[in-house]
């Protein structure tokens, strides 16, 4: 075969390869995510029970623990609106007052209940005062 | 000494602007002076950086509270050790140490090739002055390490309780000097690209810092792994997090690089996609460091509140529009000189590595800027977990693993069938036996992971393969023994076997990463002492609880330990374990005196006994819930009494107490929980990173051949420099 088809041949292949590797990923990613929220976008937008959320916001001060369970509020990193939030599962170390969380959430009645083991909390090594809020 | 930290830092700042003046004047005008001028203000910059981070290194030790940033890091009850390393954990502090590391590469680097690459130099030196002008600028007018406490400060905040582990003294350092180093690669590609020098000389030059850059990275990601799995509650070691993916890109194209790199050495291809994967690599490395300072997305490992983000997003466009305009204005000096012969040839095998290696990446960056594209498309920001980086990020890897084995043994140009079957029978064989034995073992649970295992075999025995072939064909021309055959070998060829015993390393980490993945198991149960549970093929039994208080070398209280000792029995072996939650007292004024030991910061300590075959895992959650009443009672007590006490006896009674407490949970614990893991086989993913980093030693350990070429290089530079001073110009 003529050398410059050949390599005409692997290039259109590869590219296709590209192509379809890109698509899947793009397709799995999208259906496959959860949607971020801050607090007040979860509190204003009537989120559909049952369906998962990723909630991210700072822990309201007055959580309490009951066995294995953990009742707290997250509101919004810059701001006041809150909802309240179950947890059962082992708390992160970090896990305080006013830190900042990451948590996989489901809405059932009032309340949103965290998936186990989701639950973050931002890294302590870099949580000096925030120098723009406070 | 605030001032004279200060004042270092505006030296090198001046030093990197006064560089790269000078430099590119030398360039231009073609003043040696000025570029040898130019080298030295990197020199002098390394020195003023040095002299700032032991100051500030000083400040931390002494607990001078004066420095703002020793005062909200640090604490006369933080241990020596970890005062040292308290340095690194706040934002200004961290961007002094990659100043400090940056100074120190490039000044290396640019004292080793003094006598070489002349027409390169200068532009190189250029680059990475810019580099040293930003972080040091940063310093100076952004993030000061070198601020006024605002108030007299008589103790500290302390460093956070999870960074005091031995890995805080390794684990940034190591992660710092990859990045660092990796922009003297990205400067000395600049460089080629602006003199239009892209022959392979720069590549070799700066080969032994690519290495180094990549195998100290690598060994940080393994140490962030390590830390994180014996350190944190969770019992994993890598959870795909924006930060954790920024370290993992930058290496993965680098390793890119360094397997392209000789299909341009030996048959002048690929130049384009060479200089691309290093311009890529310098990019992404800063790119890492973007991401933890910006806050532009969620990480546990971002920095609180940081105004970085616009000038490292500067940067970052800077470097890339840059990269892009050069190796477009360039690209008909970057013509290969070849082209592939055959698919089945080694540059086919690199190629496809390469491409595999770039799609990891490719995936590894979607997923990690995700919300941010999703954000774009539909308005609203969405996030993907470990399952979506795992569906494609598995079979790539597999795909890797069995490119590893062909790549090394398979011939140049074009393979034959005759080579192939000499060179791959035996691997293969032996991965079959390994696949055919774990599935007679029952080892079918997990269908990648017996892929993983047998791919592994066929890696390992195509370099055992070519050892042996090697050590026998030593033999048959020298008498040495076959030990001394194989040393001889491997130093006659570092970079040939040193590549060899990385990928050897590479396939133990990820046999163990398969392994640990795929056949893990973990209970999260709650226990009385006396209480027993089952994970796995362990019974773990709770003994007793245990409850410590532990003092700073000062004879303050440091910590309060509540936890349990374990009995973990399989097969009639038994072994106690111990894990707690520590304690740290806040140092919040508006808790009481008992409760702020309680509401402070608290770290798990992990129970762990690692073995080759699995690790035994254990972390408790003791329930203080019960204690709270007594801590109250105490705080009011003390409120009560605070006048009538002196200090000393308010400590004195303090530490009663806080014993009364710590006795009343020992002899009447309530239920702990806990989290019980058996993890299999993970000791062999910290054994593959010490692997990999010592044949990445190896292979960038300096040969005779390299010394000899310098001495050549010096002695041209010599007759150059002679000839120019005989002979008018």
């Amino acid at each position: 075969m003529d050398p410059s088809r050949k390599r005409t041949i692997r290039f259109v292949v590869a590219l296709s390869a590209a192509v379809l590797l890109a698509g899947a990923l793009a397709y799995t990613s999208f259906s496959a995510s959860t949607e971020a929220r801050q607090p007040s976008e979860l509190a204003a937008a009537q989120p559909t029970p049952g369906k998962k959320y990723q909630l991210v916001g700072k822990v309201v001060p007055g959580y309490t623990q009951k066995g294995d369970t953990t009742y707290f509020s997250v509101r919004d990193r810059n701001g006041k609106a809150s909802v309240p939030v179950t947890y059962s599962g082992s708390l992160p170390d970090p896990f305080r007052a006013d830190r900042e969380i990451v948590v996989d959430v489901v809405k059932q009645g009032n309340v949103y209940v965290g998936q186990k083991g989701s639950l973050v909390t931002k890294c302590p090594s870099k949580f000096t005062a925030d120098k723009t809020n406070t | 000494m605030l001032l004279a930290g200060q004042a270092c830092l505006i030296v090198a700042f001046c030093c990197a602007l006064y560089g790269i003046a000078a430099s590119l004047y030398g360039a231009k005008a073609h003043r040696r002076e000025f570029v040898a001028s130019g080298r030295r203000a990197m020199y002098a910059l390394a020195g003023a950086t040095t002299i700032a981070f032991v100051t500030l290194e000083l400040a931390f030790v002494r607990s001078d509270f004066d420095f703002a940033t020793v005062a909200s890091h640090s604490s006369t009850t933080t241990p020596l050790f970890y005062r040292l390393t308290a340095m690194w954990s706040s934002q200004e502090g961290s961007l002094l140490l990659w100043l400090f590391l940056l100074g120190g590469w490039s000044t290396l680097i640019l004292y080793l090739t003094r006598h070489r690459l002349r027409v390169l130099a200068p532009y190189a030196q250029a680059v990475l002055l810019g580099f040293g002008a930003f972080f040091s600028g940063l310093l100076v007018f952004a993030e000061t390490p070198f601020a006024k406490s605002p108030m007299p400060v008589a103790e500290g905040a302390g460093l956070n309780p999870l960074l005091r582990d031995p890995g805080m003294m390794i684990h940034p350092p190591m992660l710092y000097s990859g990045y660092t180093l990796f922009a003297i690669p990205f400067a000395f590609a600049v460089a080629a690209l602006i003199t239009r020098r892209l022959d392979a000389e720069w590549i070799r030059s700066t080969r032994p810092f690519t290495l180094a850059a990549w195998c100290a990275l690598g060994f940080g990601i393994v140490l962030g792994a390590r830390w994180s799995y014996h350190e944190l509650d969770w019992g994993g070691y890598w959870m795909w997090d924006p930060v954790e993916n920024a370290s993992l890109m930058p290496w993965l194209t680098a390793t890119a690089f360094l397997h392209s790199v000789m299909i341009q050495e030996r048959r002048g291809m690929l130049r384009i996609w060479n200089v691309s994967l290093v311009l890529a690599t310098g990019v992404l490395a800063i790119l890492g460091t973007f991401l933890v300072r910006s806050g532009v997305l969620n990480s546990i490992h971002a920095f609180g509140a940081s105004t970085l983000g616009v000038p490292f997003l500067l940067l970052i466009a800077a470097m890339i529009g840059g990269s892009i305009a050069l190796v477009a204005s360039r690209a008909d000096s970057l013509r290969s000189e070849n082209r592939i012969d055959s698919l089945l040839s080694r540059e086919a095998i690199f190629l496809l590595n390469n491409l595999l290696l770039v799609a990891l990446c490719f995936v590894v960056f979607w997923g990690t800027f995700f919300p941010l594209i999703a954000e774009a498309v539909t308005g609203v920001q969405r996030n993907i977990g470990p399952p979506v980086y795992e569906q494609f990020v598995v079979p790539l890897a597999l795909l890797l693993v069995l490119a590893t084995g062909i790549g090394p043994v398979i011939a140049w140009r074009r393979a034959t069938a005759s080579n192939l079957k000499r060179n791959l029978t035996k691997p293969a064989l032996a991965g079959l036996a390994v696949c055919a034995v774990l599935i007679a073992l029952g080892v079918t649970q997990s269908f990648t992971a017996l892929l993983m295992f047998t791919l592994a075999a066929f890696v390992v025995a195509g370099v055992v393969q070519e050892l042996f072939r090697g050590v026998r064909a030593r033999r048959a021309t020298s008498r040495e023994s076959a030990p001394v055959a194989l040393v001889s070998l491997v130093r006659r060829n570092r970079r040939r076997y040193g590549g060899y015993i990385v990928h050897v390393g590479i396939v133990t980490l990820f046999v163990g990463v398969a392994a640990s993945s795929s056949f893990k198991h973990v209970q999260d149960v709650a226990l009385r002492p006396g209480q027993s549970a089952k994970v796995g093929d362990y019974t773990f039994t709770y003994v007793k609880p245990t409850a410590q208080l532990h003092p700073a070398a000062n004879g303050r209280l440091e910590r309060i330990a509540f936890g349990a000792q374990l009995r973990v029995e399989r097969n009639g072996k038994k072994t106690l374990l111990n894990t707690s939650k520590d304690y740290f007292p806040s140092q919040d004024g508006s808790l009481g005196p008992v409760s702020r030991f309680f509401d402070g910061e608290t770290t798990t300590e992990v129970a762990l006994k690692a073995s080759l075959h699995n690790d035994v895992w254990a972390a408790v959650a003791p329930d203080i819930v019960k204690l709270r009443d007594r801590i109250e009672e105490g705080d009011k007590l003390f409120d009560k009494a605070a006048d009538d006490l002196t200090p000393e006896q308010s400590e004195e009674f303090l530490a009663l107490a806080l014993r009364g407490l710590t006795g009343r949970y020992a002899e009447n614990p309530p239920p702990a929980r806990f989290r019980l893991e058996v993890n299999p086989m993970v000791t062999w993913i910290w054994l593959g990173g010490l692997i990999v980093l010592i044949g990445g030693i190896i292979a960038g350990w300096p040969s005779r051949r390299g010394a000899t070429r310098t001495v050549k290089a010096r002695y041209a530079a010599r007759v150059g420099t002679e000839v120019r001073e005989r002979v008018p110009v």
